[in-house]
């Protein structure tokens, strides 16, 4: 399966095993990874899932679809490398992503 | 300042907080036992988390209907509940909840209205929803004098020198008002794209191109002032560089989130932030306040719509009783009885 490492705010690094067609943000709800809220449980209608995607992942993962790019207008703290994690499907290519969770989700 | 004039006291039978679908069916299942609703959501709208969070999502688990999304569930709730004619006070946050010493409870909500009723039913699903405050540091000591997240009276910013930030409905229709009232608005949005109507926006970017608006692209770092009142904003670009926007108000727009809000002080007991109720009529600890939906909690308790409704249908029975304490409850299908027939028009 593949490994999912998220960073949060102060450093801290947790890595989870993600289930191929999953996403990354059920990836850490499932395995209790702190910073990533989820309040509308992945229907791309929050923005409290937000990461930033590692600088070595962002061509890999890939640019947010224009609906999640009007949901980012909900978050703080967005960069280009910023992307809901929720529409983040896993695949075997992600294997290794590390993304980062924002200092504010909600 | 102007007060607005006390609006006189409503009496109802039953006060639903929230009209969310389980507030929604609420009054259906008490309009089939003669008990008449108000309800109350801070929302503009009805449909609690349906509409605002999953309007187009399907749902699948809704007996009889294989797949329904969330908007037209909200919908035909209210197609269903028509005939029992509840009344919504939209827009409007309820903060106080007392019990009244001749018994009954008595309800205010932010913008002022009291309601006086006889049971009270908590459908506050998550929370109520509220505007997202953004991670700005200090923030907080400007809120109500120079940060707004929502404004009543435009009068207010009269002369004052504006930054709304964000790029949705809210922000576009606020720029768009404030400009003739304001001595000058900025708008600040963290991209050249905005989710706003295209009317909005093609008004918006009129008026930058006039002169009359200023627009830049940047998102907020931090804020200047002194005592609560706003000097400037700092702002900073996606290249981490950072500009200085004068400013003595600021209307940031990030959204809604949920909040438990004052459920909590009302001095209901509580499991884990959501009330403790029975569950074979739904009250709380506190006798004529009962609660439905997502924002109560038992053993068992499962957070689905369905669950909602089975309980809205369950705290009906113990309303009853406590609006018309001298007649019997006669169990009755909706299919066969002529006197529920009569209640839903359908005779
Ligand atoms: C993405 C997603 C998908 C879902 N899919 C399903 C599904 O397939 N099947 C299913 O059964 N469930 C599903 N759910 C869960 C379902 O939406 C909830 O169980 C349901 O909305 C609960 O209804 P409710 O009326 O109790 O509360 P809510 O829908 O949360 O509504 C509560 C309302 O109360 C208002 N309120 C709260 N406090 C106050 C106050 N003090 N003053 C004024 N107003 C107040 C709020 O503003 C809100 O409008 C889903 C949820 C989400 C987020
Ligand atoms: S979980 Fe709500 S947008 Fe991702």
């Amino acid at each position: 399966m593949p490994k999912i490492t998220y960073i949060d705010k102060d450093g801290t690094t947790r890595t989870a095993e993600a289930e191929i067609g999953s996403t990354v943000m059920e990836t850490a709800i499932r395995n209790n990874v702190p910073g990533i809220v989820a309040e509308c449980g992945g229907a791309c209608s929050c923005a409290t899932c937000h990461v930033h995607i590692d600088a070595a992942w962002g061509a890999i993962v890939g640019p947010p679809s224009p609906m999640e790019e009007d949901m980012l207008d909900f978050a703080f703290d967005v960069k280009p490398t910023s992307r809901l994690s929720c529409q983040i499907k896993v695949t075997d290519a992600l294997d290794g992503l590390i993304v980062r969770t924002p200092e504010q989700q909600g | 300042m102007n007060k607005p004039a006390p609006s006189p006291t409503i009496k109802t039978d039953a006060v639903i907080i929230g009209a969310g679908p389980v507030g929604l069916f609420a009054v259906f299942e008490l309009g089939l036992v003669d008990v008449k609703a108000h309800l109350v959501d801070i929302l503009d709208r009805p449909g609690g988390q349906c509409a605002e969070l999953y309007p187009e999502k399907p749902i699948y688990d809704i007996p009889g209907i294989t797949v329904i999304n969330g908007q037209e569930l909200v919908d035909k709730l209210m197609e269903q509940i028509k005939p029992f004619a509840p009344e919504f006070h939209f827009g409007e946050r309820v903060d106080g909840l007392e019990r009244l010493t001749g018994g009954g409870f008595r309800l205010t909500t932010d913008q002022g209205t009291a309601l006086e009723a006889k049971l009270i039913v908590i459908a506050a699903g998550g929370g109520s929803f509220e505007p997202k405050k953004p991670h700005v540091p200090g923030i907080d000591a400007y809120e109500g004098k120079s940060v707004f997240y929502s404004v009543r009276k435009v009068d207010q910013f009269r002369g004052r020198r504006v930054l709304i930030v964000g790029g949705g409905d809210s922000a576009l229709d606020w720029v768009l008002s404030l400009a003739p009232v304001a001595s000058r608005v900025s708008l600040m949005h963290r991209r050249d794209a905005f989710r706003a109507a295209p009317d909005s926006v093609r008004k918006m970017k009129e008026l930058v191109e006039a002169g009359k608006i200023d627009f830049m692209l940047g998102q907020m770092a931090a804020l200047e002032g002194e005592g609560g009142k706003l000097a400037r904003v700092i702002a900073r670009r996606d290249d981490n560089s950072t500009f200085t926007i004068e400013a003595d108000a600021l209307m940031p727009f990030f959204g809604l989130t949920m909040k438990l809000g004052p459920v909590a002080q009302w001095g209901i007991n509580l499991h884990e932030e959501r009330i403790s109720v029975d569950t074979a009529k739904f009250e709380s600890s506190e006798p004529g306040i009962f609660a439905v939906g997502d924002i109560n909690y038992y053993p068992g308790k499962l957070k689905l719509i369905l669950s909602g409704f089975h309980e809205a249908a369950l705290m009906a029975q113990a309303a009853h009783a406590i609006v018309h304490p001298d007649k019997k409850l006669i169990f009755q299908y909706t299919t066969t009885s002529t006197s529920l027939h009569k209640k839903l028009g359908v005779s």
